[in-house]
């Protein structure tokens, strides 16, 4: 079996970010560039699947600027076969993302596409459900463990509820979330090895898929900032305050 | 005015406060049917019915539609949908799983999470963990939309509208329910709680976490919460994680015991109306986003806290 893992390259979840004061999105200059947390938890389990036996390719895909090699470089690092990356001008909505990667699912044939179940630039949380649709595969999204047998796989769900069990038949999409597993890092050896694997670029129109974009970003504002807060010298003034002041209790 | 559908929050025997506070949203951008689909699940209708300002409920029951399944609900909605200028959802878990699907059946570009409606073409949404809003204009003809209800208030009941069955032709090949664990429902719901008491990785064991923040919780009526880092370490069940990939949660008061006050939580609970952090360093990040901090070993301070309510 093949495993297809898209990934994104993102603002690394460290970053203080800053709004630019023209309003026309986030400060990006001169910032650390990382893959997507939750990205980066797909590879580590098509890795695992790999190594159990269960999969015998790890295909990394990123769709964004020339500069997403890096993050491909990293999951070649850790251990994926092979990378693509469709090179694309700027932020590309998720809904043609999906429609790109149905092209590569078309070409490479995995049984399986493991994601992020959300990037953490955007939070859109959209990709593998819209893939899954276009599809017309089974989709299991928020994974926090996954067992593979046969055609078949047991997925557990992080939901408001608490953890809910759910099969699906293969092929699928599975988006994971944090408690999934813990990625390896990857070792100098294996970042110099990774540098001789192989990383097709392609672009959307190889594709034939029309990027562009059905939102207009009218203005990107700062959040309401909060006051700091007023330090009490104990559990009595606090009390106190949330009575007296504050009104809450 | 164009017709919205919104699907209903449920659990088959309860309508969640979720789909209220959605419908508050709702009717910000035009009219507003509402779709319950579920299995054995006519009182959520008739609970849904009795929202103001609602046109009509459509209710789908069904074996195939017990545990909302994305493929199964998706389908339903894709039957549903021709008459409907917006499809919109809360933003919980089930309404994430599914509506994406119904965008990409539709060929829409979704808007997740929406928390103000500017026009009805405009909205405003979180990005980066809430760390910036961006305002955007949809130009689909047809809107999908998520919305994070903890922005808007609960729509208001009483008046009684007609609930519709629906038939469908939908069924499910591809996915199966197999076993849900909820955790304790004797515990306060967290998103539509007054109060949360909310504990982090400084607990150190389950059973200090439990021991510490219960009798708290209980004093206060408040619902328990917990960091991302809580949660790893088996504090509190995932679903009490409050932050970007957890619950957003607002409400009046929020207490931070123990916990740094990282962005990824911030951005679940940074809208809530009084903050409290209790906190033992001086520099935690969280005390810039307080309202009252208090410096003190929460090993003392929580247990005295309690008695002096
Ligand atoms: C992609 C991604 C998504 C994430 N999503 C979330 C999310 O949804 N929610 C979330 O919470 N986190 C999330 N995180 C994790 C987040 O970055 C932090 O690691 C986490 O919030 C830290 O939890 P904490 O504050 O409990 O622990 P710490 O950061 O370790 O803080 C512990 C705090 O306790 C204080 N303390 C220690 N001892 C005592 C004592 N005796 N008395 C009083 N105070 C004491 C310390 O001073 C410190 O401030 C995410 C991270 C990533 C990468």
């Amino acid at each position: 079996m093949k495993i297809l893992v898209p990934i994104k390259r993102v603002i690394d979840f460290n970053v203080n970010i800053r709004v630019r004061d023209d309003g026309t999105g986030v400060e990006t200059d001169n910032v650390k560039m990382s893959m997507n947390p939750f990205d980066e938890i797909a590879v580590e389990e098509a890795l695992k699947l790999r190594e159990a036996g269960v999969a015998e390719e790890v295909v990394v895909v990123s769709v964004g600027v020339e500069k997403a090699q890096d993050v491909l470089r990293t999951s070649l690092a850790m251990g994926a076969d092979r990378a693509i990356l469709v090179k694309t001008s700027d932020d590309v909505e998720p809904l043609n993302v999906a429609k790109i990667l149905k092209a590569i699912v078309g070409q490479e044939h995995p049984q399986l596409v493991l994601l992020g179940k959300q990037a953490i630039d955007n939070d859109a949380n959209q990709v593998a459900q819209m893939l899954s649709a276009l599809l017309n595969w089974g989709q299991a999204t928020f994974a926090s463990d996954i067992d593979i047998s046969g055609t078949k796989v047991r997925v557990s769900r992080e939901v408001d509820a608490g953890l809910q069990t759910i099969e699906v038949n293969l092929p699928a999409v599975i988006s994971v979330d944090l408690r999934l597993n813990t990625p390896r890092y990857a070792t100098l050896p294996n970042v110099m090895k990774a540098k001789r694997k192989p990383l097709d670029i392609k672009t959307p129109e190889d594709f034939a898929v029309d990027v562009s974009l059905r939102h207009t970003i009218l203005e990107t504002l700062p959040p309401a900032a909060r006051k700091g807060g007023v330090v009490v010298a104990n559990v009595d003034e606090l009390v106190d305050k949330l009575k007296n002041q504050a009104g809450v209790i | 005015m164009g017709r919205g559908l919104l699907l209903a929050e449920h659990d088959n025997m309860a309508l969640n406060e979720a789909t209220l506070r959605s419908v508050t949203a709702a009717l910000q951008i035009g009219d507003v049917d509402i779709l319950v689909a579920g299995d054995n699940c006519a009182d959520v209708a008739s609970a849904a019915s009795q929202i103001r300002g609602v046109g009509k409920v459509l209710l789908a029951q069904g074996e195939v539609f017990e545990h909302q399944l994305a493929e199964s609900v998706a389908d339903l909605i894709l039957e549903l949908a021709e008459p409907y200028e917006t499809i919109v959802a809360p933003a919980t878990t089930s309404g994430k799983n599914i509506l994406p699907r119904v965008a990409a059946l539709l060929d829409v570009a979704q808007i997740s999470e929406i928390v103000e409606i500017v026009s009805k073409d405009t909205f405003i949404r979180p990005v980066y963990a809430g760390n910036a809003l961006q305002k955007l204009r949809s130009n689909e003809t047809k809107k999908v939309i998520t919305i994070r209800y903890s922005s808007f208030d609960m729509a208001e009941t009483g008046s009684g509208v007609p609930v519709e069955n629906v038939d469908s032709s939908v069924a499910n090949s591809k996915s199966a329910f197999i076993s849900e664990a909820k955790s304790q429902s004797d515990q306060v719901d967290l998103v539509s709680a007054r109060v949360i008491v909310s504990g982090g990785r400084a607990f150190g064991s389950k059973e200090k976490f439990d021991e510490l923040l219960r009798p708290l919780a209980a004093r206060l009526n408040a619902a328990i919460g917990a960091s991302r880092a809580a949660v790893d370490a088996g504090f509190s069940p995932n679903d009490t994680q409050v932050g970007q990939t957890g619950k957003v949660v607002a409400p009046d008061l929020y207490i931070a015991i123990g916990i740094s006050g990282a962005i990824q939580h911030l951005a679940g609970m940074k809208e809530s109306k009084v903050i409290v952090a209790i906190n033992s360093d001086e520099d935690a990040p969280i005390h810039a986003n307080a309202d009252y901090v208090l410096i003190a070993d929460l090993f003392d301070a929580v247990p005295e806290l309690t008695a002096k309510l």
